[in-house]
């Protein structure tokens, strides 16, 4: 039995399938996730795969700061993803809706929706900081399983330290996440 | 011992052990694996590592699925438990290790269990209903009766010409016969369509139809679809692999380590073959592929078949 938890947890940590959702984004995220995909950064050499049905996939990518339109979408894309499962927001849009606070057509951020377990601050990220993102939701997949998550990630972009960062996109994600 | 309780155990052991289970679902991961590698290779990239498929296996055993209620839901986790038998049945027929324990018509059975995941594939995308599966499986289903003409025309031919429908009676044919080499070209222009590669990908067309017949399973049942379709790798290569490799008298064991070596050689490079294929070609529209099927390579396997009668009524 112990064996077999221990060979799940490997398993979780190295075969994490991403399912990617826009929920408003103006399409900067979107292109980074791809480029953190394609040839120069290689996410399949550990173990990513984007997936094309929500069922298949283990995580969420989440990019846009939630319209009011996409509220419904993204809520249902959510439950169509079978646990356990993780939710990395892309960008600063889904973690604090970025500079469209405030605005009468957005009713975000996500984390008013769903529980956010990774947020990868930036406006866009870079595509190393999404893996990075990606690769941590995959480690906390593996510890808690199935469990809800506790307390959100920040990821540092561009090699800094999110919480002693001068970037404002990332003070603002760990206020967001200090809030919670 | 009595030859119906070594028959038996020959059969049990070629079902359980080689060319069966315990070979053929590590063998079914390490052929999806250099697929996937081969592919990275080909776009620049790394590629996943070793074990990628293995942690994949394990991690979907371990994730829930949704509620399935009703006589449907019944249905949709029977289909992939049907393929991966049919697929694994399909691969302990295969004679790697020439012995006694074929029978006249195994070739037949080979055939039908390996249609039988490509019939659950499609009744799997209606039963799901789901419009995603609904079309894969539609396509599936066009594709499915435009290449098994010329697949199965193509192996009649050879079959034809050897006067059995036994697989060990083929896998004993010269090597040098032209009409072998025209069966086993015929039967390789029909494998990607069969195992939902690059230029005939759409069934499964990713991210264009989600995920085809396949965007309503989850968990353990898309678990066995990938091994499934592994088995069926497995076993497609390894019947070209039986009708390419030499003849070998098998008296000792170093014979028998040397068939079982040619046989995993040849249908690694048949892995690779396709893999580049696949890398190299992007997805045609359904129409363009059956037109392929029907006007391109039906005029090979009909020249196959005449030929192989011919040559047939000629002896």
């Amino acid at each position: 039995m112990k064996f077999w938890k221990r060979l799940m947890c490997t398993a979780r940590r190295r075969s994490p399938w991403l399912f990617h959702m826009n929920s408003g984004s103006c399409n900067g995220c979107d292109i980074e996730l791809i480029a953190a995909l394609a040839p120069r950064y290689d996410a399949e050499h550990l173990g990513v795969l984007l997936q094309g049905s929500p069922r298949h996939a283990d995580i969420l990518c989440v990019t846009g700061p939630v319209t009011n339109n996409a509220v419904g979408a993204v809520k249902t894309v959510y439950e169509q993803v079978c646990g356990p499962k993780a939710v990395v927001a892309i960008g600063s849009c889904p973690a604090t809706t970025n500079v469209f606070i405030d605005s009468r057509t957005l009713d975000g951020p996500l984390d008013k929706h769903l529980p956010v377990d990774v947020y990868v601050p930036g406006c866009p990220p870079r595509p190393d900081a999404i893996l990075a993102g990606v690769v941590k939701a995959a480690e906390l997949l593996a510890e808690r399983g199935g469990d809800p998550a506790k307390t959100p990630v920040v990821i540092a972009t561009g090699g800094c330290d999110a919480e002693h960062c001068s970037c404002a996109a990332a003070q603002q994600a760990a206020a967001s996440a200090e809030v919670k | 011992m009595s030859p119906i309780v070594s028959n038996l155990i020959t059969a049990l052991a070629r079902f359980l052990i080689f060319p069966g289970l315990v070979f053929a679902i590590p063998a079914s991961w390490f052929f999806l694996w250099l697929e996937r590698v081969a592919v990275a290779r080909m776009q620049e990239r790394v590629g996943p590592p070793f074990m990628q498929p293995f942690w994949d296996f394990v991690k979907l055993m371990g994730k829930s699925t949704p509620p399935r209620p009703g006589a449907a839901g019944v249905l949709m986790r029977a289909w992939p438990l049907i393929a991966v038998a049919s697929a694994a049945g399909a691969v302990g027929l295969l004679p790697v290790l020439p012995t006694q324990g074929g029978f006249e018509g195994d070739l037949i059975l080979l055939l039908a269990l390996l249609e039988v995941p490509s019939m659950c594939i499609i009744a799997a995308g209606f039963s799901s209903r789901s419009i995603f599966g609904e079309i894969g499986s539609a396509r599936e289903a066009a594709l499915s009766v435009s290449y098994n003409v010329v697949f199965l025309l193509a192996i009649v031919s050879v079959a034809a010409s050897q006067h059995s429908f036994k697989l060990e009676d083929l896998a004993n044919l010269p090597m040098g016969s032209p009409l072998l080499w025209l069966g086993v070209i015929a039967i390789l222009i029909c494998l990607p369509a069969k195992l939902h590669l690059n230029p005939f990908s759409l069934p499964n067309a990713e991210q264009e139809i989600y995920a085809g017949p396949m965007t309503e399973y989850a968990g353990p049942e898309l678990a066995m679809w990938e091994l499934a379709h592994g088995l069926e790798w497995v076993a497609a290569t390894g019947l070209v692999a039986t009708l390419v490799a030499p003849h070998l008298a098998i008296t000792s064991w170093v014979g028998a380590w040397l068939a079982g070596a040619i046989f995993v050689a040849i249908s690694f490079g048949i892995v690779l073959l396709l893999s580049v294929l696949a890398a190299a070609t992007a997805r045609l529209a359904i129409d363009s592929s059956v037109r392929f099927y029907w006007q391109c390579t039906l005029i090979f396997a009909v020249l196959a078949i005449s030929s192989a009668l011919f040559v047939r009524f000629r002896s």
